[in-house]
């Protein structure tokens, strides 16, 4: 009951309110916009976030989560270009959907199954994340470790793309975080007597690079794309037989993007395609797959809207991220001085309650807008390019450098965008570089203090039960591509 | 024909050097090698202050990793080439060009000038002909960044021709 009231607070603040409003709103903007999206507009906002306090800053960041992934959806019914990659899936049936006249039922299944999606989570998160910080005061070093070896090889088994591609990423993603000092013995590594590198490489830079400048410079290869705009009138709310026809699927797919969101691997995008699959497996007219099923639209976008309160659900509890936008709230956290784990749900359950119920109120405000917005966010889209990118680069620059107020951070991060570009015209993902980023001290950290509990022996590994739990995980996740592959895949 | 043996045939004709396989994973090992030689120039540290490992342990068994794995993905292209991609447009190499020209802007001039240099680059090059639009984006928006990010933020930006006008 105290905690309910505490998730409540966040609705009697008008400084939160007002927050949540603006988050709400920018995170639409940027999920409608095709090649932005909840990670970038995340980390070109958190620069602002300084002048917040903690709780509103991450209000903020959650805000633009949640709405940005349905954000995603309005484009991909009506230009059929995923606005996020999580809603890529939804572009299978919302634009065959739109193309027979039905955007505004299109959007409106998008708008309520994203919504419950969402509330499912925050109640998922609500439940499972003190359960799992319970947990966490079990884990010493080596079990920190075992757990950060487990989410990286999480990245092989179900992100996107190839396992092993997304293996090397990871790795490549750990080793930028070794540049600099050495914590535990200031020893320079990989720094070449560059002065601002021996204190590492900002996480902000690397983020913006790989996904905004590398966006950018993907823009510039896609100029001659043209997109067809389908007319919407207004949302429809969906009717009692649609309602009858995708409430299962709706359920079903916002438990499976809870799940697959509390996993620590590309989130959203990953929960969209199981949802959109499975709804597929168990409707009773699969084969109006592909061609606007209303089902469809619905198993996408719970999924992947149900997977933002998923991954908070570690990141708040163990420090681990469980998606890219995530990766960035956790930056947010850790600049805010807030230090994610099992002590912030004992010594500040007012402000992880405050999240809670922002989160929910999020979920909320995005549907209303949604509802009765969307065709004012699909027009953004016709913001052209070669107008919008000048911006989002001048914006990217400054954001990079208010940070540090270092002009070689901005160097950084045009070198990342380059980097992120080639890896992902090569098949190579980025999130796996943002998650070795993030997790690279924790593994190192961890590793060195447990060998050093060990007296050196590594075999002692296998005797903690936990550790050794994670670690036939990992193995199984790094197993699991080859079994996935002998098997039959559910065409999508 | 599948697509994997119209690939395969595709690639038949070329040098294996040529193949995009073979340059990306060449890049990856040739670039962690060099990073794996770096890492013996690390100081090592005496027993009594190592914790654990030495401080080069840890990154070179990852660029080992790296390196392992990259050779597994060579290998499997063979197998199964990778989708050819389409040659870069124009647009991509000035895009790139003009990071570089703000990167020397930037140092040698004014970080504001460098911002408004390239936004005006890559705005016409991607098509923008229109001088409002232009001096839109390539003034009037960088402006307003700069002016919310000093105010707002209390961010001093570097010293330059146009930004020391605007401090002093």
């Amino acid at each position: 009951m105290e905690n309910l009231s505490l998730m409540m607070a966040p609705l009697f603040s008008s400084k939160l309110l007002l927050v949540l409003f603006f988050g709400t709103l920018f995170g639409l903007i940027l999920g409608v916009l095709p090649g932005l999206g909840p990670t970038t507009g995340g980390a070109l906002i958190l620069p602002f976030t300084m002048t917040l306090d903690p709780l509103s800053a991450i209000v903020l960041l959650t805000a633009i989560y949640c709405a940005g992934t349905y954000g995603g959806a309005i484009t991909a019914i009506l230009i059929n270009t995923p606005g996020t990659p999580a809603a890529a899936a939804t572009c299978l049936d919302g634009y065959p959907l739109a193309q027979k006249g039905e955007a505004g039922r299109a959007l409106g299944m998008a708008t309520v199954s994203s919504t419950v999606g969402g509330i499912f989570s925050v109640i998922v998160l609500v439940f499972f994340a003190p359960m799992l910080a319970k947990l966490a005061y079990e884990f010493g070093q080596p079990e920190y470790f075992a757990l950060a070896i487990f989410g990286l090889t999480m990245l092989a088994s179900i992100g996107d793309g190839s396992p092993i591609k997304n293996l090397i990423a990871g790795a490549f993603g750990i080793l930028i975080s070794t540049i600099g000092k050495d914590f535990m013995t200031s020893i320079d590594r990989f720094t070449y007597g560059i002065n601002e590198l021996s204190v590492g490489i900002g996480f902000i830079p690397v983020v913006v690079g790989l996904f905004a400048i590398s966006e950018m410079l993907t823009q510039s290869t896609l100029l001659d794309k043209v997109f067809k705009r389908v007319a919407l009138k207004a949302v429809r709310l969906p009717s009692l037989k649609d309602y009858k026809l995708t409430w299962k699927t709706i359920l079903r797919s916002s438990g499976i993007g809870s799940f697959i969101g509390v996993l620590p691997a590309e989130g959203g995008t990953v929960a969209s395609l199981i949802g959109y699959s499975e709804a597929k497996r168990w409707s009773k007219k699969p084969e109006e797959f592909g061609k606007g099923s209303i089902e469809g639209i619905a198993g996408a976008e719970a999924a992947n809207n149900a997977a933002t309160g998923g991954a908070m659900v570690p990141t708040l509890a163990l420090g681990i991220p469980g998606s890219a936008t995530t990766a960035v709230i956790l930056t947010g956290l850790i600049i805010h001085g807030v230090r994610p784990g099992p002590d912030l749900f004992k010594e500040q359950p007012e402000f992880l309650y405050g999240i809670f119920g922002s989160m929910l109120i999020a979920n909320i405000l995005f549907f209303i807008f949604g509802f009765f917005g969307a065709k004012i966010f699909a027009r953004i889209t016709l913001v052209p390019n070669k107008i919008l990118w000048p911006m989002i680069f001048a914006i990217s620059v400054c954001g990079t450098y208010s940070l540090s107020q270092s002009i070689i951070d901005v160097w950084i991060m045009l070198f990342f965008g380059v980097i992120g570009f080639f890896m992902r015209r090569y098949g190579f993902s980025v999130v796996p570089v943002i998650i070795g980023l993030i997790l690279g001290e924790l593994v190192e950290g961890t590793l060195r203090q447990s060998l050093v509990i060990f007296e050196g022996n590594w075999l002692m590994f296998l005797t903690r039960p936990i550790a050794l739990t994670f670690f036939v995980l990992s193995v199984i996740a790094l197993l699991f591509p080859l079994f996935k592959k002998k098997q039959n895949k559910i065409k999508i | 024909m599948n697509n994997v043996q119209k690939q395969k045939r595709a690639n038949k004709s070329l040098p294996f050097f040529f193949k995009e396989e073979f340059k990306v994973s060449f890049i990856i090992i040739f670039v962690s090698i060099i990073l794996l030689i770096t890492t013996f120039t690390f100081d090592i540290v005496p027993p009594i202050l190592n914790r654990g490992i030495q401080p080069a342990t840890f990154p070179k068994a990852l660029l080992v990793l790296i390196i392992s794995l990259t050779v597994i993905i060579y290998y499997l292209s063979i197998k199964k080439p990778w989708k050819k991609e389409k040659k870069l447009p124009k647009e991509f190499y000035i895009t790139l060009l003009s990071f570089i020209l703000f990167i020397l802007i930037s140092k040698i001039l004014d970080f504001f000038l460098a911002i408004s240099c390239l936004s005006i680059i890559v705005s016409h090059y991607w098509g923008e002909k229109r001088i409002f639009y232009l001096l839109l984006i390539s003034l009037f928006f960088p402006l307003i960044v700069f002016i919310f990010f000093e105010t707002i933020l209390g961010l001093r930006f570097p010293p330059g021709i146009i930004t020391n006008i605007y401090y002093n």
